[in-house]
């Protein structure tokens, strides 16, 4: 079965979400994410003209909380946590580029 | 600053501006600046495992307030998750808001008359912050990076211009006028140094009429100051580039204010795919009439009005007199000068003095009455301290506090009390009985040596006007 | 073993204690966790502490709740204070949350003694229990097959008389699947129903916790505990726990009854006639049972399989190494989250987060994920259409019974067909049960699926303890 999906956009999707993948990874991911898409198609036996997206079941709006000051969490208890901290900081090596 | 060979510049800014609410945009955490690093932070505004987030009602009001006052529409929104990975952004998302954003079009017109379009108002939550260790502190070269989340999760208003504006001085007028904006809503304090308020320039430029050039966008200006400066830099290294033959790439620009110049900071990549979809954690945001009818009851009035306003006061007011109205409305002073204007002090000195002396010492204002302010001048008003002395004590309040009677007093300006000039006009008189009849024959010029007089008895510390009004009495 | 309920009854009046009822339980942990591997860990002390505190109360005379000193089970993907929690993964392994769930905050004030935490499918992604980075669970009823899955721990820990009661949840049928193969009652609710926060996301618009337990009484009254309202969830229902026990005897005389040709389809023959047996238990019980197509079904697997990967794409983004949980040191930032992610997530959750990635790339969005909330929505309409001529839906819950170990763990999509019947009701937001009835091949259970609109919680509990009296259950 020829998959919808090629080889270097699996590698790409990989880089995306920070995943890297061995050659054999990757074709075995290429063929079986293909599946799924593959099996994604029959949506298409539905005529979707005009048909609006649902992103949540139920359509409830404006849910908001008052604008009021609550606890925080204690600083050591979370920094005990972290896999690296320096004063009072989260470290992490090398940062390579600005964000976006 | 004008381009050569018929190249216009054309900008569009936008501008972030952290919302001064009591607690973030989502949960319940501090939101305040300056605090110990990682103290303001919570499972929902550290992105923990489990967490989700709620929507501060207090950040909708001023982000709607901020639309309003750009006579944008409000309308039906929805956030959405913008997908990227960065160690200062604890979800590895930022929630923000996307197609439909809650202010949409509007306009900000500027002292000069001038209007700039604006596309939307949107809602976004702030990152944290990191500090970089090794090399110069700064990002490249840095060995390691130290990240405080007290930052993330604080509301923002991202404020998007259309690509109206076509001078540095006009982007600086915008920003000087949106900041006055964003303080008179409630906003924002409109603190730049804090970083309360950011802005990015995306600039371009091009033959007049001609399309749109391709831009670059600036970041990292920190004040009016470096916007402008910026602004032009980047349109002459765009002019040069074209002029060279060369082409403008689509970048992100970083100003370095030492330097005094852009440089590469981010080239825009096929790579940046933010998969932006719909925040399944929050809903639809729909304020209806009721609510922004309470909002927009709130409100209070907003530059341009209270700039009117203040002017009205003025009698054929000059162009230096508006200029110090301006002044006196970017600083929010204009509620001290009201007061003392209805007060009985004469509007042209209470704006003068406001636009200078109290405008030099800005950051004392906030702990100086009204009363203090309106006594002070009245004195000077009466004669009883002289301009200078009226500084002098202005500026003592200002900086010491107390009161204007006994300030004054205590820096030895009583002699100057109407009853002690009139005994020193009374005795120069009598000193100099040839030139008082001179005088009193109608030989104004006259005038000149009494308060010359007066002032080398004084050293320098009364009042001409008041000198006059002795000599008239005894004519 | 007794049920929740006569647990919370003896030990209030002083029939048994929450300490005596929290040992019977760990003796019953202790005898099959090594052979079972139900619980990821089990948390003695807090459980004590829990149990002591349920009986000062008592010992003061006061009420201690409707679940007073029953023992539950936790899926290891709610968040409980101070207690390992790893949704299965080596990417958590290690990391105690600071907060609680409002699940265990609720379930503390109704009495409950949370025991420890459960086995799942890493992020609660898969059908078998076979997905968790430390190991299959194993069925109670038959060890060399699968619990079922994602919450197949909890499951297990209910088939296995270990906990009366568990919780766990359900995106896609992690509660119902794993129910109906294990024997049990298992219900996914409402979605908004019951809070999610504290609850770790697969996919935030699917995700719902839920009850297990043996009986349809005890189901209820554990699920009027957990439902209401959380201001902490801006996707929590604005109103309070629905009545659930007093409606249990309602019975279904009088009404409309489908049974969804979608929903039995492909299922084995053993499975089609359990459900058959249902539908006439219904009819002996006065109520009128239709056939119905509902079409749009078919592509709810579809929809699912990239609705659910796209949200938990953008979930599982926060596992980087930075804040929590696994760090795997290199020279840079990004590459630290690479080799993070790389050896802290299994095969399934990279196959999700790959899939997500993609359906909502640029270029692609429209053609996938923009489909998939257009099916959603056909979905939801379908179901409408359907409950405007009956009041609940019947289908089986799964289409066989109990899988070995091993059996689909090489081909996904054959696990996820597995999941066929269930997803339609995650994608609508409704409620769905599953309740044991008869049992196929080798004595295995089976359960039946009823469906029904949103809130309908009462009617759907009240139906299936209809079944339950029908298959000899008191």
């Amino acid at each position: 079965m020829s998959s919808p999906l090629r080889r270097e956009e699996v590698a790409h999707v990989a880089k995306l979400a920070r995943l890297s993948l061995t050659d054999a990874e990757l074709d075995l991911f290429t063929e079986q994410l293909g599946q799924v898409l593959e099996h994604a198609n029959d949506m298409n036996s539905l005529n979707l003209e005009g048909v609006v997206a649902t992103a949540h079941p139920f359509g409830l709006t404006n849910v908001v909380r008052s604008d009021e000051v609550r606890a925080s969490l204690d600083r050591d208890e979370v920094l005990a946590m972290a896999p690296d901290a320096q004063d009072g900081r989260f470290a992490v090596p090398r940062i390579m580029g600005e964000a976006p | 600053m004008t381009l050569a060979n018929g190249w216009e510049i054309v900008v569009g800014l936008e501008v972030h501006t952290e919302l001064k609410t009591a607690s973030k945009m989502f949960c319940g955490c501090a939101n305040s600046f300056g605090a110990e690093p990682n103290t303001n932070i919570c499972p929902v505004c550290l992105g923990l495992p489990g967490s989700l987030p709620v929507l501060n009602e207090r950040a909708v009001e001023l982000a709607m307030a901020i639309g309003m006052a750009l006579h944008s529409t409000i309308a039906p929104s929805t956030f959405h998750r913008k997908n990227y990975f960065y160690p200062d952004m604890p979800k590895d998302f930022q929630i923000s808001q996307y197609d439909l954003p809650i202010n949409v079009g509007g306009y900000l017109d500027l002292p000069d008359a001038s209007r700039v379009s604006i596309e939307r108002a949107h809602l976004e939550e702030d990152t944290g912050k990191s500090t970089h260790l090794g090399g110069t502190g700064r990002l490249q070269g840095a060995e390691r990076s130290l990240v405080d989340y007290n930052r993330s999760g604080v509301p923002l208003v991202e404020i998007v211009s259309g690509p109206d504006i076509r001078s540095s001085a006009q982007a600086r007028a915008y920003a000087q006028e949106l900041r006055g904006i964003l303080i008179a809503t409630g906003a924002s304090d409109g603190r730049m140094e804090e970083g309360s308020m950011r802005i990015d320039a995306n600039v371009s430029i091009r033959k007049a009429n001609a399309p749109f050039g391709t831009r670059c966008e600036i970041k990292n200006l920190n004040s009016l100051r470096s916007l402008q400066r910026a602004i032009d830099y980047e349109a002459l290294r765009q002019v040069e580039l074209l002029e060279g033959g060369g082409t403008v790439r689509q970048e992100t620009r970083h100003w370095d204010e030492l330097l005094g110049e852009t440089s590469t900071m981010r080239v825009k990549e096929d790579a940046d795919d933010y998969r932006y979809f719909r925040e399944p954690d929050l809903v639809d945001l729909a304020p209806d009439q009721s609510w922004q009818d309470r909002v927009r009851a709130g409100l209070s009035p907003m530059p341009a009005e209270r700039r009117q306003k203040l002017a009205a006061r003025l009698i054929d007011p000059t162009s230096a007199q508006l200029d110090a109205v301006e002044v006196v409305i970017d600083l929010g002073l204009d509620d001290l000068v009201e007061r003392a204007v209805d007060e009985g002090v004469s509007a042209t000195l209470a704006i003068s003095r406001a636009a200078n002396e109290l405008a030099a010492s800005i950051d004392e204002v906030k702990n100086f009455s009204s009363e203090s302010f309106t006594a002070t001048l009245l004195m000077e008003q009466r004669g009883e301290l002289s301009a200078t002395q009226a500084k002098t004590v202005l500026a003592e309040l200002l900086t010491h506090g107390g009161d204007p009677h006994e300030v004054a007093r205590e820096m030895g300006f009583e002699q100057l009390s109407s009853s002690s000039l009139g005994a020193t006009v009374a005795a120069l008189i009598e000193e100099h009985p040839d030139e008082w009849t001179r005088y009193r024959e109608g030989d104004e010029k006259l005038a000149q040596f009494f308060i010359g007089q007066v002032m080398k008895l004084t050293k320098g510390q009364a009042n001409g006007k008041s000198v006059v009004a002795e000599l008239q009495a005894r004519r | 073993m007794k049920t929740a309920v006569q647990i919370a009854s003896d030990v209030q009046r002083g029939a048994s204690s929450a300490d005596e009822q929290l040992s019977l339980s760990l003796e019953a942990v202790r005898a099959r966790n090594e052979e079972l591997h139900v619980f990821l860990y089990v948390d003695e002390d807090g459980a004590r502490e829990a149990a002591a505190r349920v009986d000062d109360v008592i010992a003061k005379g006061d009420n201690a709740g409707p679940l007073a000193g029953v023992p539950i089970a936790i899926k290891d993907n709610v968040c409980q204070r101070g207690v390992p929690t790893t949704c299965g993964s080596k990417i958590l392994q290690g990391w105690r949350p600071p907060y609680s769930a409002t699940v265990i905050d609720r379930l503390l004030a109704a009495g409950a003694v949370p025991v420890g935490k459960t086995n799942l499918d890493e992020f609660a992604m898969g059908s078998s229990t076979e997905n968790s980075a430390f190991g299959p669970t194993r069925n109670p009823l038959c060890p060399s097959r699968v619990p079922g899955g994602s919450s197949g721990g909890s499951a297990a820990a209910v088939a296995a008389d270990m906990t009366p009661l568990a919780i766990g949840s359900d995106t896609g049928g992690s509660i119902r699947q794993p129910a109906a193969l294990c024997g049990i009652v298992g219900m996914k609710p409402t979605y908004g129903l019951v809070s999610r926060y504290g609850l770790i996301a697969f996919s935030s618009s699917l995700d719902q916790i839920g009850p297990f337990a043996k009986t349809v009484t005890d189901a209820a009254t554990l699920l009027e505990v957990l439902a209401g309202h959380d201001p902490m969830d801006s996707t929590s229902l604005p109103e309070p726990s629905p009545s659930l026990v007093a409606h249990l005897n309602d019975g279904v005389a009088g009404k409309r009854i489908g049974v969804v040709t979608e929903l039995i389809e492909g299922a084995d023959d053993e499975i089609v006639n359990e459900v058959r047996r249902a539908l006439q238990a219904f009819r002996d019980a006065g109520a009128t049972v239709v056939e119905l197509s509902i079409p749009e079904l078919r592509l709810g697997l579809s929809a699912y399989y990239l609705i659910a990967p796209a949200e938990a794409s953008s979930n599982l983004a926060r596992y980087d190494g930075v804040r929590y949980g696994l760090r795997v040191d290199a020279a840079d930032v990004t590459a630290m989250n690479e080799a993070t992610r790389t050896a802290g997530f299994g095969d399934e959750v990279k196959r999700r987060i790959m899939l997500g990635t993609y359906a909502l790339s640029a270029g692609y969005y429209d053609a996938y994920y923009g489909q998939a909330l257009k099916v959603r929505t056909q979905m939801i309409d379908a179901f409408a259409r359907a409950y405007r001529e009956v009041d609940f839906l019947v289908g089986a819950t799964t289409p066989t019974v109990a899988f070995a170990i091993g059996e689909k763990a090489s081909n996904p999509m054959a696990m996820y067909l597995s999941d066929v019947f269930t997803i339609p009701t995650n994608l609508a937001g409704e409620a769905a049960i599953t309740v044991p009835f008869g049992t196929g091949e080798a004595d295995l259970p089976i359960g039946v699926q009823l469906l029904g609109p949103g809130r309908s919680e009462a009617q759907l509990l009240s139906a299936a303890r209809v079944l339950e009296l029908a298959d000899g259950r008191p």
